[in-house]
Order: structure tokens, then sequence, then C-alpha cells
């Protein structure tokens, strides 16, 4: 949403201190907080299910724990180069900027790949939306509508990730290109965070 | 993504029928199609509820024009005219046209922060509109489990005999809702970042404050039951089991997720709604808005409080009856801001110099309706009284009194009083004044004796009342009501008489035909793309100045330099 932004451009007096430049960034923001509240409830009707639930299997004798480790760990790197990526930008480094942001988006398309072989994997062992061998079937269910919503947000980062390199590339000026590059990690950022929690509540616990 | 910064609206290329009508990023546009989606969706959601009316007062004969009805074809009609009203007229017309109208032009800004997301939006509620309309006409009709979709009956499609009429309803809402979602970013990136000059949070009109809270209500509502919307197409569609209890799911989930967005969605149909009466009162009373301040307050509570209340839809529904007491409490608490925005708005209207025109007619309409219905409220609201009372046409008769005082009287105000802003025309007068006083009558005569009905025992989503020997002799009500709902139609031809002829034949409006003092009305009748010319608005007072001691006029427009700007040599005299 931030490309939309200045059709009436930044000449213009407002009252607000806030510069054409960053309305994007605040659109981001507003935007993260109702997909925060979607997650959350996600999570919270997850939490009310397990809770009534009389076989609930415990999820780390199911889910296999240190693939999704690994996964967590990339997903973690990926914002790790998401900020170099903007520390490079802020000094006018654009190819290093352009570097890093092709890692932060080879690490979501490893990450979904790897979600990809994981999914692949437990289906074949028997978890199904619908049903599995371990007891309740809302196990399956839930794991398979969470991770994927959240997979979906990654591979949608991912080729957000992407077109903010080609933004970048089409800006001769580093400056210009910054704010875009810093609402992409606001996203991505937001994206990592929410996994942290669905690690801890669908694996760990 | 390429735009360049040239000197904006200098001069504008005249641009093609397909650049100016349909792909259109110009805020005053974009509003004007959600007003003409909302009014085409109003027409079929007004159709549904006459063949509805006509087969509870003349139950399993023809309706003329529609057919014969009969129970499955009842329950579609109940299910969707419920939803076209809320999702795809109210919300069009309150939030989509008025939103996008007025944000831009009461805040001195040339257009919304995002104008293509904004035009991602109305393309967006045109999809799941035809969606929507699409699904009355596959195999199997449209969706038949009551505007609330409730599973179990929802979440299989052998319970009701509808498949994908049903999956085409769901789809269509997550659509909608979807839309909204980015208009809200829009409107509350809007309304933060590109105020002019001196338009302080502390001067915006009430209407804009309005329609911010309405969009972080849906904001903050709204990603549950997306998320349910989807837990209850994978239920239909690939056999999980969230909703099912044979499957070790929970029908109660989906009812907590539902009200919990459907209780903030009352308030984002309303708040607007209101926010163009508290506009339409000062002007026609020629006297400040009363309680500034506390509405705005007021406003902030009851939206924070509408998050705590949704139970109170559920409490015949099994769930843990100790939650009867808190949600009752909670519900009786959220009355009283609302009781201080309608005092406040009492008071903006005491002893001023009242003109009857017709914007005004309509927001004293609202005020009266409104608390007509919200009385019944604090009935609904208290669980022992809702035990009778839930499920009968008592609860019909109250949120129809809330919610069309909201949507007809609010939003009728409302288009009467920016007609000229935005058409560039003023409304006829005559048919105007038979549109109000036909439709102030008819509405009550309709929905007024439902009341009686409802308390007599007769309960919602029953097509043939006569089955019940309770109901039987309270059967003239039901004619009495289906009478008056023709006439309420009828009066509706009326309104589209009006506004199809004053486009073309009203009397074209000068730039502030109310004399008003906000910022819209310094713009030309209709404003132009980019609203302000070359200089923006600067904005020197708050937006109520009416009848102000020692001004030589009895209103000051916000851009009028306070006396304190001129002795500073600033502003123009």
């Amino acid at each position: 949403m931030s490309q939309s932004a200045s059709v009436h451009s930044a000449v213009e007096p407002a009252e607000t201190p806030l510069t054409p430049e960053s309305w994007g960034k605040l659109g981001m923001w507003i935007f993260l907080a109702g997909d925060a509240v979607g997650f959350g409830t996600l999570l919270a009707g997850y939490g009310a299910m397990r809770a009534t639930s009389a076989d609930w299997p415990r999820p780390f004798d199911v889910l296999g724990i240190n693939l999704t480790a690994l996964m967590t760990f990339l997903l973690i790197c990926s914002s790790v180069t998401m900020v170099k990526a903007l520390e490079w930008l802020g000094k006018g480094d654009r190819a290093k900027c352009t570097m890093f942001l092709l890692f932060t988006a080879l690490g979501g398309a490893i990450f979904v790949s790897l979600q990809a072989y994981e999914w692949t994997h437990l289906i074949n062992q028997g978890l199904h939306i619908n049903g599995n061998p371990w007891g309740a079937s809302l196990f399956g269910t839930s794991f398979f509508i969470i991770t994927g919503f959240h997979g979906l947000h990654v591979t949608g980062g991912v080729i957000y990730l992407l077109s903010i390199v080609k933004y970048v590339a089409n800006r001769p000026e580093a400056a210009a290109s910054y704010n875009a590059v810093e609402i992409v990690g606001l996203y991505w950022h937001f994206v990592d965070l929410v996994w942290i929690m669905v690690f801890t509540f669908m694996y760990l616990l | 993504m390429t735009m360049t910064a040239t000197a904006p609206h200098e001069h504008h290329e005249a641009a093609g029928f397909f650049r100016t009508y349909l792909y259109s990023t110009d805020h005053k546009m974009i509003a004007k199609q959600y007003l003409l989606l909302g009014l085409i969706m109003a027409v079929v959601g007004g159709f549904l509820s006459y063949a509805m009316r006509w087969q509870l007062a003349w139950p399993d004969t023809e309706v003329p024009g529609f057919g014969f009805v009969g129970p499955e074809t009842f329950n579609v009609l109940v299910t969707n005219h419920g939803t076209i009203m809320v999702f795809f007229v109210a919300m069009p017309i309150l939030l989509g046209s008025f939103g996008n109208f007025l944000i831009p032009l009461m805040i001195g800004a040339r257009d919304m922060a995002f104008p293509r997301l904004n035009a991602l939006s109305f393309w967006l509620l045109a999809l799941g509109s035809t969606v929507l309309c699409v699904s009355f006409f596959v195999p199997g009709g449209a969706a038949p489990a009551g505007w609330t979709g409730y599973p179990p009956l929802s979440a299989k499609a052998e319970y009701t005999g509808v498949n994908w009429g049903l999956n085409l309803w769901l789809l269509a809402h997550a659509i909608e809702f979807a839309a909204f979602l980015l208009g809200g970013v829009n409107f509350l990136t809007t309304v933060v970042t590109m105020r002019a000059p001196g338009m302080t949070m502390g001067r915006l009109p009430l209407v804009i404050w309005q329609q911010v809270a309405a969009a972080t209500l849906f904001l903050l509502s709204v990603g549950p039951l997306i998320a349910g919307a989807v837990m209850l197409l994978m239920d239909r569609l690939v056999g999980t089991g969230f909703f099912i209890p044979e499957r070790g799911g929970e029908p109660l989930l989906w009812q907590h997720l539902f009200w919990f967005f459907g209780h903030p969605e009352v308030y984002v149909v309303l708040l607007p709604a209101l926010g163009a009466a508290l506009e339409v009162y000062p002007v026609f009373s020629r006297k400040p808005v009363f309680g500034y301040r506390w509405i705005i307050w007021a406003t902030i509570c009851a939206g924070a409080l509408s998050f705590i209340v949704w139970a109170h839809h559920m409490f015949v529904s099994g769930m843990d009856p100790r939650l009867a007491m808190p949600f009752s409490i909670t519900t009786i608490l959220i009355s009283v801001p609302f009781a201080l925005t309608v005092f406040a708005m009492v008071a903006s209207l005491y002893r001023g110099s009242i003109s009857f025109e017709l914007p005004m007619l309509w927001g004293l309409g609202f005020l009266a309706m409104f608390t007509t219905g919200g009385l019944t409220g604090i009935f609904l609201g208290s669980a022992p009284a809702d035990i009778y009372l839930n499920s009968t046409y008592f609860v019909v008769a109250h949120f129809h009194y809330t919610l069309i005082s909201a949507v007809i009287f609010g939003g009728y105000a409302g288009i009467y009083y920016w007609f000229p802003k935005m058409f560039g025309r003023m409304l006829g007068t005559r048919l105007g004044q038979l549109h109000f006083w036909s439709t102030l009558v008819f509405f009550n005569l309709t929905f007024f004796p439902l009341h009686w009905i409802g308390i007599a025992g007769m309960v919602r989503r029953i097509a043939n009342p006569l089955q019940y020997e309770m109901v039987a002799p309270h059967q003239w009500i039901n004619v009495f009501s289906t009478l008056s709902l023709l006439g309420l139609v009828a009066s509706q031809l009326v309104f589209f008489l009006n506004f199809f002829l004053s486009q073309f034949r009203g009397r074209p409006a000068p730039a502030n035909p109310w004399n008003a003092t906000t910022l819209e009305w310094t713009a030309p009748s209709p404003p132009p793309h980019g609203n302000w010319g070359a200089s923006m608005p600067a904005v020197e007072r708050w937006p109520y100045e009416y009848s102000a001691p020692g001004a030589d006029r009895d209103w000051v427009g916000q851009r009028a330099p306070t006396v304190e700007a001129l002795l500073r040599g600033e502003g123009r005299a």
C-alpha cells in the first residue's frame, strides 16, 4: 500500500508532522493491528478447543520439533537480513540492500518449502485435516488451518519482498526507497513474530 | 509506484468514460460508486422484505411479482434480507460513501491517503455483491441458514439442502470484510496524516470522529469473523469439524466469534449515522453543538465497551449461565455513553432557532426513532427479560428501530444534507417532504405493532404464523404491518424519483447552500478533482461557530481567521 500514497505529493502543508512518505508506514501498522486480531482469534480458538477436549494429543509426540526449530531459526535469520537490508540502504548502498532483501526472500521461500515438506510428511503419517489416529480430529484441523494461514502470509511476504527488490532497482536514489523497505520490514517482522507464537502454542506447549 | 512529484492539480486533461466513472481513484467518484451500489442493493434487500412480509400476512399464497414462498424460500429471504441490508447497504452508504466523500473534504485534503487502495476496496465490494447476487441462481438456491449463519445448521450441506448457495454467501461476506478492512486502513491513515494546517483533532467535525471510531471498531473486530468464516467454509468443504458436535467441534464457538464481531458492527453502522445527525443539528438550529468533547469521549467509551457485550446475544444459547450477569451489566453500562450522546443532541437543539429543512427533518426523525429503539434495548439487555423476549418479533422490532433509524433516517439526513455538494444540485423539496413524512408514518406503522406480536409470542424465522394457535388471533397485526410495509416501500420510490430527477432538473447548488461552517462548503459544488484548486485551506477555528457573540453574521466558517490572527497580520480579512 506504500506505493499509492504520493499522488498529492509532498509539497502540500498539513497539520500532522507525518510526511506523505510515511503514510504507508501508518497504513501498515493499522493493517497489522487488524491482522493481529485475526491471528489472536485463531490461537485463542485453538486454546479453547484444546482446553475442552478430552483426547487432545501431545503435539510434540506427533509433530517433529527438530525440523520446525530449524524453520524457526531460519525465519529469525531472515528477520536479521531484513534489518541488514534497511541498514545498508540507510548507508546508501543499494546493491547490498538488494542482496539482503533477496536473502530475506530466500529465507521465506525455504521456510515455505520446508513447511510443504513437513505437511506432506505428516499427511503420509495420517494427520489429516478431518481426522488423525492420535486423538481429537480438531488437532489436525487447527494445525493445518493455523500453519496454513501463517504460510500464506509468508508466501505473500516473499512476493511482496521481490516487488520491493524491483522498487529499489527502479530508483537510483537510495533514499527514495527507504520507506518502502522499512514498510516491508514491518510486515516481515510481524509474520516472524506470529510464527514464534504459533511455534510456542502449537508445537512446544 | 511511479508517481512523480510534479505540482499537483494545476491542469487536468479530460479523462475518458472508463477512467472517470469506472477506474477512478478520485474519492468523490468512489463515494458515488459506493452510494449507487448501496442503493441498488437496497432495492434487492427491500424486494426480499416485501416477499417475506407478504408470506407472513397471507401465508402460502402467491406473492405478486415473486411467486410462491413457502418455508424453504422464506429462510432464504430472511437470511439474505438481513445480510444484504447490513453489509451491502448500510456499510457501503454510511461508511463507504459518506466516509470517502466527507473525510478529505472535511479535513481539508485533496484525496484519501491511498487512492488506488480505495478503488480496490470498492471493486472488491462490487465483486462481493456480485457473488452474493449470483448465489440466488446456483442449483439448490441461496443461503437459508439465518443472517447469523449459526452452525450446525450452516455447517453441513445435508442439513439445509443448500450447498453452493451458502458457500457463495460465506465467500461474498469474506470479500466484503476484506474490502472494508482495506477501507478502514485508508480512513484511519487519511485522518491521522492529511489534515490541513490548523485542523487539529480537537477541531475535527464530529462526523469524522464517528467515521474514525467506526473504522477502528471494524478493523479490530472483523479478524475473528474472517477466521470464523474460513473455519465454517472448511467444515462445509473439506470435512473439518470446528463447529460440528459429532466431530468434536463446538457450535457455540461460532456464536462467540460472530457476536464478538457482530456487536461492534452494530456501532460501525450506527456511528456514521450519528455523526451525520450531529452535523445537521447545529446547521439547522444555528447554534454550536453541545458537549463536543463529551460526545467524542462517549463514542470512545462506547466503542471500547462494545467489545465486551457480545454474549448478550447468547443468553439462551446454552453458554455458561454464569456469563449472563457480567454481560448484562456491560450491556446496561453501554447505554450510558449513548444516553449521554442523545442528551447532548437534545441540548444542541435546545433554544436553537430551528428550521425544518429536509436534512433537519431526517435528523430529528433519527433522534426520535433511535431513542425508541434504544429503550427496548434495555429490556433485551437484561437477561431475565431477554429469556422471554429472545427470538420473538420484539427483537425484530428493536433492531429495526435502531438500524433503520441509523441507516434510513441518519442516512437520508446525510444524503439530503450533502447531496448539493456531491452532485451540484439541490434535491427537490416537495418530493422530499412527501418522502420524509410518508416514511416516518409508514415506518412506525410497520414496525411498532411488531413489539406487540412479539410479546404475544410470535417467534422469528417462522414461515407461517397461522400454524401456532397462540399467534393466530393476532394475525391482524401481521396483515397490518405488511400493508404498512407496502407504503414504506412506495415512499422510497418517491426518493428514487427525486434523486434521479434532481440530478438533471434540480436547482443548481451554490457552494454553501446551508450557511454551514465546515470546510467542505468552501469548495465549489461539486468540488473539482483535487478539491481546493491551487491553495490548500488553512483552518483557524473549530467547526461549530454559530451565532457567536460579536460576529457580524450567525456563522463563522472554519477558515475565517481569528481576531488574534488578524492582529498578528496573518490570514485573509
